[in-house]
């Protein structure tokens, strides 16, 4: 399988001289097509920092970063590039959704989408389908705030869907939903994964949802771990 | 899809709230504008009103609004003799407390005898209510006389007889007291103020020169066992004058300044003491309030939307992240900015447009005047709502990821 996500030798630190800290020393790691991959670790560890590389929202300080065969920061990048690559090829799923609190479901959904220049109509229609193939159709027309967490959270996939990206970015999916929703959302994960081709890497605290993933990336101290693979 | 509108409707009560507080504080602003350009054309009123080509008043002064001017009332029949002069009037101006003492009167007209009767009467009784006139005393045939009237009749030979300004409230047939004696309302004149806003009355020349210059019994006595003489009675502040359309305003005046003791202005000089000198004070104040209105208010829309950016930086740096480009951000920002201020500028103004025959001042709106306060506003949010962009813009990405 092709590796959509490929991290070779990244570094990255904050700040300067005795004030330094560094982030993240030496990560290589690569998320292929059709993987879930977790990505676990204490407070401090780099997950976050790893997660806005991942995002392009940071600049590693070395290394190579590829997104779906695009060596991002190499030669000229301006933010508005940034955005387009974040636009077309990685969605985001948040902890807490993140929805806009005044588009209703359907719109949330169909908004990333118009940012694709998609006209209005199809990309209504486009997010109407992709809400039922979350089951969550029958919930197309509620706003945000009359959603349940899992509910929200689906809408929030559909959202991360809309633009069929190669790679799915999940900042800690599941904290916020219970036992049972925790595993209906990491399901749909696996699903996108498989039926999309997609690369899924999430940030997780949950170790309830540890043994979803394909394999297991643990960091500590702005370094990888270590690896396992749950199945 | 418009983020702008979606969000306000998603908030609209308290979006309408903010409205409805920028709209009164616009209104308030608006209402300045009002009774700005109602000052400049109260004071242009009378003497526009009046109709006069040429003003004459006593030498050196720049009367009879701005300072005070007394010349003899036979100046009008010198003036009528100039050449290019086809009318002139003795005017006399006085702003009065009097009393509606409440009316209709009889009908008749009043002999000498009736006269110090209703002074006497007027003495006896005082009541009523309390109105600010300016008192213009007109030789009736002569310029000088009411610029029109509504109701009723214009002043005839009779004495004690009164038009009155509409704006005064006092009903045709009234009875209005000025000191001590009482005056019918005999006509309602179209609406016709004094530089300072009082409604103006039209009393006869002999009546006006009685109630200015005749001094009441004891102090004449007082004024003839000090020596002095009472004033002349033939006493007046200005003659107007019209003049034939070939003859030149200018000309004439110099004709006139050329005599002694007088002075002479045209009806553009004295438009411009009058908006130069009587009401500058006032022009330049509520200039001056309005636009420290204008500053609160663009201090209150860029407080109000840098609040409602703020209140959306998750929403924002959630945009940012899934690759919304600035342009859809900074229309988010400035879309909202721009609706508030049209949606208050629009209550504001109708609310003003709906009370403004209310105020005690007039209120004089145009659709210019709107249309450039609108502007204005249009302006003002747009400057406004800047602060709010450059925080928008600031919001980065990543605020959106984490708890």
């Amino acid at each position: 399988m092709s590796a959509l996500v490929a991290l070779q030798g990244i570094a990255k630190g904050f700040g300067a001289g005795e004030a330094r800290v560094q982030a993240l020393s030496d990560i290589t790691l690569s998320v292929a097509a059709g993987e879930v991959v977790g990505l676990r670790g204490p407070s401090g560890s780099g997950k976050s920092t790893l997660l806005n590389l991942v995002a392009c929202i940071l600049e590693p300080d070395e290394g190579i970063l590829r997104l779906a065969g695009e060596t991002v920061w190499q030669g000229r990048w301006a933010k508005a590039d940034l955005r387009a690559l974040r636009r077309r090829t990685i969605g985001f799923i948040f902890q807490f959704h993140n929805l806009l609190p005044f588009l209703d479901a359907t719109d949330n959904v169909a908004l990333a989408m118009t940012l694709n220049d998609v006209p209005l109509p199809e990309a209504r229609d486009r997010a109407r389908a992709l809400l039922d193939y979350l089951q969550i159709g029958r919930r197309a027309g509620a706003m945000p705030a009359k959603l349940s967490g899992g509910e929200a959270q689906r809408v929030a996939i559909a959202r991360a869907l809309a633009n069929r990206p190669h790679i799915i970015l999940a900042d800690e999916p599941t904290a916020a939903l219970d036992s049972e929703r925790a595993q209906v959302v990491m399901d749909l994960l696996r699903r996108v994964a498989r039926e999309q081709a997609a690369a899924v890497l999430v940030v997780t605290h949950d170790d309830k949802i540890f043994g979803r993933f394909d394999r297991l990336v643990s960091l500590r101290d702005g370094r990888i771990e270590g690896e396992m693979r749950p199945g | 899809m418009n983020l702008a509108l979606r969000d306000i409707r998603h908030n609209l009560g308290r979006f309408l709230l903010t409205c409805l507080g920028l709209g009164l504080l616009l209104g308030v602003a608006l209402a300045m504008v009002g009774i700005y350009g109602g000052v400049v054309e109260e004071a242009l009123s009378l003497a526009r009103g009046l109709r006069a080509d040429l003003w004459v008043v006593e030498g050196g002064s720049r009367g009879p609004f701005a300072e005070a001017s007394r010349i003899p009332g036979d100046v009008r029949e010198a003036v009528a003799r100039l050449p290019g002069v086809t009318a002139a009037g003795s005017l006399t101006f006085q702003t009065v407390e009097a009393r509606h003492a409440g009316g209709p009167g009889s009908g008749e007209i009043p002999s000498e005898e009736l006269v110090r009767e209703r002074a006497g009467e007027a003495g006896r009784q005082r009541s009523g209510a309390v109105l600010r006139l300016q008192v213009i005393g007109y030789e009736p045939d002569r310029p000088g006389g009411p610029p029109g009237i509504l109701e009723g009749r214009g002043i005839g030979r009779g004495r004690l007889e009164m038009v009155l300004d509409r704006g005064a409230g006092a009903p045709l047939g009234a009875m209005v007291e000025m000191a001590n004696i009482r005056y019918r309302v005999v006509g309602i004149s179209t609406r016709a103020v004094s530089t300072g806003g009082d409604p103006l009355a039209w009393i006869t020349l002999r009546d006006s020169q009685d109630l200015q210059f005749r001094l009441n019994p004891p102090a004449a006595r007082r004024a003839q066992q000090g020596g002095g003489g009472a004033l002349p009675q033939d006493t007046v502040n200005a003659v107007i004058a019209r003049l034939s359309p070939h003859a030149d305003p200018a000309s004439v005046a110099a004709e006139i300044r050329r005599w002694k003791h007088f002075a002479a202005l045209t009806a553009a000089e004295q438009e411009q003491v009058l908006t130069r000198s009587v009401v500058d004070r006032a022009r330049k104040q509520l200039g001056l309030f309005t636009t420290v209105l204008l500053l609160v208010s663009a201090v209150i829309v860029a407080l109000i939307i840098y609040t409602l950016t703020m209140d959306k930086m998750r929403e924002i740096a959630t945009l940012k992240l899934i690759g919304a480009p600035d342009s859809t951000i900074v229309a988010l920002v400035m879309q909202q900015a721009m609706l508030l201020g049209a949606v208050s500028f629009a209550g504001g103004a109708a609310l003003l447009l709906a009370v403004k025959d209310h105020f005690p001042r007039r209120v004089v709106l145009g659709p210019e005047e709107i249309a450039g306060f609108g502007l204005l506003v249009f302006v003002i949010c747009l400057f406004a709502s800047l602060l709010g962009v450059r925080y928008a813009l600031r919001v980065e990405p990543a605020q959106a990821l984490g708890g």
